[in-house]
């Protein structure tokens, strides 16, 4: 099988997030970048799907030329190849999508295996946007996956509940947490992943279609508020906990 | 909560890709592996051997062997963060891993025979055999040039007797590197599990490395083929080994550290009395910022020791330097944790006691701070002072 895995490079979620000094993009100084993390998942499936059924996993990104660390965890991880679409200036959804999906047509593959949503910018647009371009179904929030027959079946999380549905190959499927346990990269690996080719190409450039006006972090969180203990509090408190904190 | 390692002069940016991502994945294999169910070993008094596929499988027993014999090729750095991230789960972890790599494989594929390092390095880097590394007697610790095991050659081979007592890994261990004397000279032989005359009883009753495994090393008689002399004469060949597993040992009590800091600041934030929580009172600030120094100024002397490695560049004085600090303050910081901790700092939920208990055996084996102090007085006036 030819796999693809689109991963996302994100600020590590420990990371203390500030606005740079534009108010429209984050200050980058001192960030430690990750794999996204629903990014793993695609990696794993797709190294596992390979282990069974042969063919090769490509682990590709759009990303600043820095974007390299993460390809290079993604070979650590043994997969079998790692892309580098560069693009170094702030860009859109559309943007990034466009040119994973002009990828995906030059190598054609099986399955793109993609994070539900980039813990980043949590768009949410990728998978839909690269379905529509490639003109080929995908399944998003998939948790568990079995490929056979030139078909995918993925049961997928929906409120309250599982959804199991069917697609044909090839297809998207976007990874939720729970579809399986990413290995650690190994040793042995992680040292042979240091030798391992990156390939580096230039992005497509495309219209901004989404423009980032401003940023800005949440103001202090509210002061706790104390109730007293008699009846009157306990509905009160429902109250408040239903209509103001909205989290009954 | 999430552990935050503390990095306060960002040695992160010195280190290669490579090493990173070591690090990272050995601190989530803790996180995972180690963490969850080292509290119960320990109090059990058992080693968690179900940890020796797993950390096989994820290529730290052999980390800075070549691949050709299984191992990782690592640098020593690498090998150094390795250390750091097994000792924040427990020193008995990287007291395993440390004799393995720096005590078992170290002298085998430094000094062995072509056919000894194809016939056990592979094994041990897979796990499928587990070595040990006997110096220490019952009456020869600090001293070991005194020993009393020793070698009689026989047709075929040697005769060994003598006995090994505090032996790391011993009654779990399918090969033994044991020091005896050969002619008045002190020799390796390769002693083999199920060799006649060759026993490994485990000593049990100890407070400290409860997870680790101990033992006795005894030989009555024992043949030893001719194939299994390690060829290096003389204490320069165990001292090589233990200068090998202290640099690793540098690297692991600033693990410690680092996670019994991490918890007091965690714990200092949260817990509230006189109605403040207790990190906004003077003196439990002034003793975060005495473990903040110290690991620092620890992690710079790891960092810079494992360069000097890689390069080749390093003398043995230097790694006493830092196993003599870096064990040093790591047991303070221990004790100082505890006291942030308050009656919480005794349970075994919050691990500190069992940092605290691990590193005092720490403190003494591999050369005591003592034994460090006079390594260094000797280095700094060409006088020596151990007798
Ligand atoms: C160089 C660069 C600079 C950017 N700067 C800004 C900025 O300043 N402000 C801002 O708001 N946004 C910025 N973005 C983010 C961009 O606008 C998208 O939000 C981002 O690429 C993810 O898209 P999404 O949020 O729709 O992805 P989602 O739909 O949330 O992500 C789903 C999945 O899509 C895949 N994916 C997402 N992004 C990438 C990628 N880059 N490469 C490969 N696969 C990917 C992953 O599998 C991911 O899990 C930048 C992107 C790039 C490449
Ligand atoms: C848990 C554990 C695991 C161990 N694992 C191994 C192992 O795998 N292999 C192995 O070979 N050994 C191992 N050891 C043994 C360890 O290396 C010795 O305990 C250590 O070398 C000290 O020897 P000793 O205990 O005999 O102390 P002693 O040498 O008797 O020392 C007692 C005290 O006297 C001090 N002292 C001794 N000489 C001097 C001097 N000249 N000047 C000043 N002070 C001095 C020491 O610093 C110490 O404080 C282990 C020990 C422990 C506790």
């Amino acid at each position: 099988m030819n796999i693809l895995v689109c991963i996302s490079r994100v600020p590590d979620t420990a990371t203390r997030i500030l606005v740079g000094p534009d108010g429209k993009t984050i200050d980058t100084q001192g960030i430690k970048y990750v794999i996204s993390p629903y990014d793993e998942y695609g990696i794993e499936e797709g190294l596992r799907l390979k282990e069974k059924n042969g063919g090769t996993v490509t682990a590709v990104t759009v990303g600043s030329e820095g974007s390299t660390d993460i390809l290079r965890t993604a070979l650590a991880m043994c997969v079998d190849k790692a892309v580098l679409i560069k693009a170094d200036t702030h860009k859109d959804s559309y943007f990034v999508a466009k040119n994973l999906a002009e990828y995906a047509k030059e190598i054609n593959p099986d399955i793109i295996f993609m994070g539900r949503q980039s813990v980043d910018y949590d768009s949410l647009q990728m998978p839909s946007m690269v379905s529509e371009f490639l003109g080929i179904p995908s399944v998003s929030v998939v948790s568990k996956l079995t490929i056979a027959d030139g078909k995918a079946t993925a049961e997928r999380d929906v409120e309250g509940g599982k959804e199991i549905v069917e697609a044909s190959l090839p297809c998207i499927i976007s990874c939720q947490k729970g579809l399986n346990e990413p290995r650690y990269p190994k040793l042995p690996d992680i040292m042979k992943a240091k030798s391992k080719p990156i390939e580096t190409r230039e992005a497509i450039q495309t219209d901004e279609k989404v423009t980032v006006l401003g940023m800005s972090i949440p103001l202090k969180q509210r002061a706790g508020r104390i109730l007293g203990d008699g009846d009157g509090d306990i509905d009160e408190l429902v109250r408040l906990l239903h209509e103001e904190a909205k989290i009954i | 909560m999430a552990y935050n390692a503390i990095d306060y002069y960002n040695i992160e940016e010195l280190l290669s890709d490579e090493e990173k991502l070591i690090m990272y994945s050995v601190r989530e294999f803790v996180e995972n592996e180690v963490l969850p169910i080292i509290g119960e070993h320990y109090l059990k008094g058992t080693f968690p051997s179900e940890l020796i596929p797993k950390m096989s499988g994820l290529g730290l027993l052999g980390i800075t062997i070549p691949p050709e014999y299984g191992g990782a090729g690592a640098s020593y750095t690498g090998y150094g963060l390795a250390m750091m991230e097994l000792e924040r789960g427990d020193s008995a972890i990287r007291s395993f891993a440390s004799v393995q790599n720096s005590l078992v494989m170290y002298p085998i594929y430094t000094y062995g025979t072509e056919g000894q390092k194809n016939k056990w390095l592979p094994k041990l880097a897979s796990g499928e055999a587990i070595g040990c590394f006997g110096l220490t007697e019952p009456d020869y610790g600090s001293n070991p040039s005194g020993m009393l095991t020793n070698a009689k050659k026989i047709d075929g081979g040697y005769l060994l007797n003598g006995a090994k007592m505090w032996i790391t890994n011993g009654t779990i261990a399918d090969i033994a590197v044991v020091w005896a004397k050969f002619d008045g000279v002190i020799t390796g032989f390769l002693v083999e599990k199920g060799t006649k005359g060759f026993t490994a009883p485990e000593m049990k009753g100890k407070l400290s490395l409860r997870a680790s495994v101990t033992s006795e090393l005894i030989f009555q008689d024992c043949e030893i083929p001719e194939e299994n002399l390690i060829d290096i004469k003389g204490l320069k060949g165990p001292l090589s080994c233990l200068t090998q597993a202290r640099y690793g040992i540098s690297w692991g009590a600033v693990g410690a550290a680092m996670a019994v800091y991490d918890s007091s600041v965690q714990y200092a934030k949260s817990r509230i009395q006189f109605n403040k929580p207790i990190a906004s009172f003077q003196l439990i600030q002034e003793k975060l910022v005495w473990m903040l120094n110290e690991i620092t100024k620890a992690q710079l002397v790891a960092y810079r020791l494992g360069r000097l490695k890689d390069e080749g560049k390093d003398r043995f004085q230097q790694t006493s330097l830092a196993k003599r600090n870096n064990v040093d303050i790591a047991l303070t910081a221990c004790r100082i944790a505890r006291e942030i901790h308050g009656a919480n700092g005794i349970l075994y939920e919050y691990h500190i006691m069992r940092h605290a208990a691990n590193l005092e055996s720490v403190k003494t084996y591999e050369g005591t701070d003592d034994i460090h102090t006079l390594i260094l007085g000797e280095d700094i006036t060409g006088i020596p002072a151990f007798e």
